[in-house]
C-alpha cells in the first residue's frame, strides 16, 4: 500500500518510477502484480480524439468606454459566442458555426471552420477578430466593438469541456445502400468500412475502469497544459454491462475537464472538420494513475485484446435508436485493420490517434519524472457502478398551445 | 477499355484551340473534364478523364504531347501535408490503392505517391484537411 503523498515525495526527489499504460502490461506479466505494485509508482495514460462537448470561456477585459456584451451578441472570426454572462465574459463552443456558413445545404457539407478552429488559432498565438453588439446602458454606454484580440490580451481563457474522454465507444458501420456522413467519419454503404474511436489499452478511463483513483479534482494533462477534472462528464453512464475485469462493453464513464488555455498548445488541441457532420475539437488528455494497491495495478495492465466495443449501424440503428446487435469486437481485432461484420471482411479506420495517445502518455511520464507534474488526490469520487447515475433518453412531452 | 486521369498544362499559344474536340472526333475518346483553369494569354491547366480502347487513349495522349501540351498523370497532384496529419487513420479504409498506409507498430500514417490513383476519396474523410488536391 502506498499513498499519493508518498508518491509525490518520490516525484519531488526524482525517485518515482513512472511507466506508460502500454509498458505496465509487460511489467505485470513478467513480475506479477505484487512486485509491479511495489516497484512502479505511476502509470500514465493518453488519448487524442474528437470531443464535441468542448469549449472555452474568456474574459476579454473592459473596453474604454465600457461595453456590456452580456445580453448582446459577439463573434470571434465570425463564429458566434454565447453572451449570457456578465459584461465581458464570453463562451465559445467547439461546434459553433458562422451564421452564414452553408453547413450541409451544399451536400454533404465541408464544415471547414468553426469554434474549434478559433480555439486552435488562439492557442497557437494568433489574433482573431472580435465583434460585439450591445444595447448600451448608463454604466456600459458602448454599443459596438470591432477589434483584434489574442490570448495573451485576455484576463482569463479557460478550456472547459462538459464531456470528454469517453470510456469506450461504438464501432460505426453503415448497413444502408448509400454513403453516410457521421461524427464517426464517412461510412461507406453495405458495411464498406468500420470506424472506431478509442485509445483502448492507453485510454485513461480504460485503465481505471471503476474510477478508483480518477475523480473530481484529479490533475491531468489537458491540451498540452495542466487541467483538472471538474465533475463527471455529461451522459456519464457507469452502470453499463462490463467484462469480468470491470471494463465497460459500451460507452460508459465521461469526464468534465477544465484548464488554463494560455498554457496549452495547438499541437494538442486541434479543430476538426467532419464532412457532412460538423466541426469538433480534437483534445489531447493524459491522466496519471497512482499504483496504490494491486487492484489498481491489475486494472492498468489491461490489454487491447481484453477490451471490447459494440458494432453499431449508423444508418438506422443509431439515429433512430433501434436496438440492432451486430456483435462486438476487441480493440486488438480493430487494430489489425480488418474485422468481420455479418460474414464480411471490413477495413477499419480510427478516429482517435493512437500515435498521439502514445506521445501524450510518454510526455506525461516525462513531466512526472522531471518533477514538474505532481499527482493530486481526488476531492470526491466519480459516480461508479454502485451509483444510480445513468444516461437517460429525453422524455418528450410535445408542447401544445392553449386555445 | 481503359480509363486515365491526366493533368494537361497548355502553353498560352494553345489556349483557345479546340483540342478536346479533336480527341473526341479523331480518336473516338470519351472525355470528362474534371477541372479546368484556362485564362486567355496565360498558361491553362485541365484535369481530364479519358476513356476508350487502350490504344486510342495512348494515341490521344501522344497527340496532346505532339502539339506541345505537357501531360502528367493526376496522381502527382494529391498532396499529403505531414504537419497537419494527426495519424488518426480515418483515411486508411477510404484509400483503395494502399497509398495511405499505417505502420501498425508505430501507428504512423504515411503516403506513397507512387501508389496514389488520385481518386480523391481521402480528401473529404480527413478531419484535419491534411490532404489536398494541387491544381
Amino acid at each position: 500500500m502506498k499513498t499519493i503523498q508518498e508518491i509525490n515525495e518520490k516525484i519531488r526527489t526524482g525517485k518515482a518510477v513512472v511507466v506508460t499504460a502500454e509498458e505496465i502490461i509487460d511489467i505485470v506479466a513478467e513480475k506479477g502484480l505484487k512486485k509491479a505494485t511495489r516497484e512502479v509508482d505511476v502509470v500514465t495514460t493518453g488519448t487524442f480524439g474528437p470531443m464535441c462537448s468542448s469549449g472555452a470561456y474568456f474574459n476579454i477585459g473592459h473596453s474604454k468606454p465600457r461595453i456590456k456584451i452580456g445580453g448582446g451578441t459577439c463573434t470571434l472570426n465570425d463564429i458566434p459566442c454565447y453572451t449570457g454572462y456578465a459584461a465581458v465574459d464570453i463562451l465559445l463552443g467547439a461546434t459553433a458555426m458562422a451564421d452564414n456558413d452553408p453547413r450541409n445545404s451544399v451536400y454533404p457539407g465541408e464544415f471547414s471552420y468553426g469554434g474549434a478552429h478559433v480555439i486552435e488559432e488562439l492557442v497557437a498565438g494568433k489574433s482573431v477578430r472580435l465583434r460585439a453588439e450591445a444595447y448600451g446602458t448608463d454604466c456600459y454606454p458602448r454599443k459596438s466593438l470591432d477589434t483584434l484580440i489574442e490570448l495573451k490580451d485576455m484576463n482569463e481563457a479557460v478550456l472547459f469541456n462538459p464531456r470528454n474522454c469517453y470510456q469506450n465507444y461504438n464501432v460505426a458501420v453503415n448497413l444502408s445502400d448509400t454513403i453516410i456522413y457521421t461524427y464517426m467519419g464517412t461510412l461507406r454503404p453495405r458495411i464498406g468500412n468500420a470506424n472506431y474511436c478509442c485509445a483502448g489499452q492507453l485510454s485513461p478511463l480504460m485503465n481505471d475502469p471503476l474510477y478508483k483513483t480518477i475523480g473530481i479534482g484529479t490533475r491531468i494533462f489537458l491540451g498540452g497544459g495542466v487541467g483538472y477534472i471538474a465533475w463527471q462528464g455529461t451522459q456519464h453512464n457507469p452502470g453499463v454491462a462490463r467484462t469480468d475485469q470491470g471494463v465497460p462493453r459500451f460507452p460508459a464513464g465521461t469526464l468534465a475537464v477544465m484548464g488554463d488555455l494560455k498554457q496549452m498548445s495547438s499541437q494538442w488541441l486541434k479543430g476538426a472538420s467532419f464532412t457532412g457532420y460538423g466541426v469538433t475539437l480534437t483534445v489531447g488528455i493524459g491522466i496519471p494513475i497512482p499504483l496504490l494497491n494491486e487492484e489498481i495495478t491489475a486494472h492498468t495492465a489491461i490489454r487491447d485484446d481484453q477490451i471490447v466495443a459494440q458494432i453499431v449501424d449508423y444508418s438506422e440503428a443509431y439515429p433512430q435508436i433501434i436496438p440492432n446487435n451486430l456483435g462486438e469486437v476487441t480493440y486488438a481485432e480493430l487494430k489489425t485493420g480488418t474485422i468481420t461484420v455479418k460474414g464480411k471482411k471490413v477495413p477499419t479506420g480510427g478516429i482517435s490517434s493512437y500515435k498521439r495517445a502514445r506521445e501524450i502518455a510518454a510526455e506525461l511520464k516525462a513531466r512526472i519524472h522531471g518533477g514538474t507534474f505532481l499527482l493530486s488526490e481526488a476531492v470526491a469520487p466519480l459516480p461508479s457502478t454502485d451509483s444510480d447515475v445513468k444516461c437517460k433518453l429525453l422524455n418528450e412531452r410535445p408542447f401544445k398551445k392553449k386555445k | 477499355m481503359t480509363n486515365k486521369r491526366i493533368v494537361l498544362t497548355f502553353p498560352s499559344r494553345l489556349v483557345g484551340q479546340p483540342i478536346t474536340t479533336h480527341l473526341v472526333k479523331e480518336y473516338d475518346l470519351m472525355l470528362n473534364i474534371l477541372r479546368a483553369n484556362v485564362t486567355p494569354n496565360e498558361e491553362g491547366r485541365m484535369v481530364l478523364e479519358l476513356s476508350g480502347p487502350k490504344k486510342a487513349v495512348e494515341e490521344g495522349i501522344d497527340y496532346l504531347k505532339s502539339i506541345g501540351i505537357n501531360v502528367e498523370p493526376l496522381s502527382r497532384d494529391i498532396k499529403w501535408q505531414a504537419e497537419k496529419c494527426t495519424h488518426c487513420t480515418a483515411c486508411i479504409p477510404a484509400c483503395p490503392s494502399g497509398a495511405m498506409a499505417v505502420d501498425r507498430t508505430t501507428w504512423e500514417v504515411s503516403f506513397d505517391r507512387d501508389r496514389c490513383i488520385a481518386c480523391e476519396l481521402c480528401i473529404s474523410v480527413c478531419p484535419f484537411n491534411a490532404l489536398e488536391i494541387q491544381f
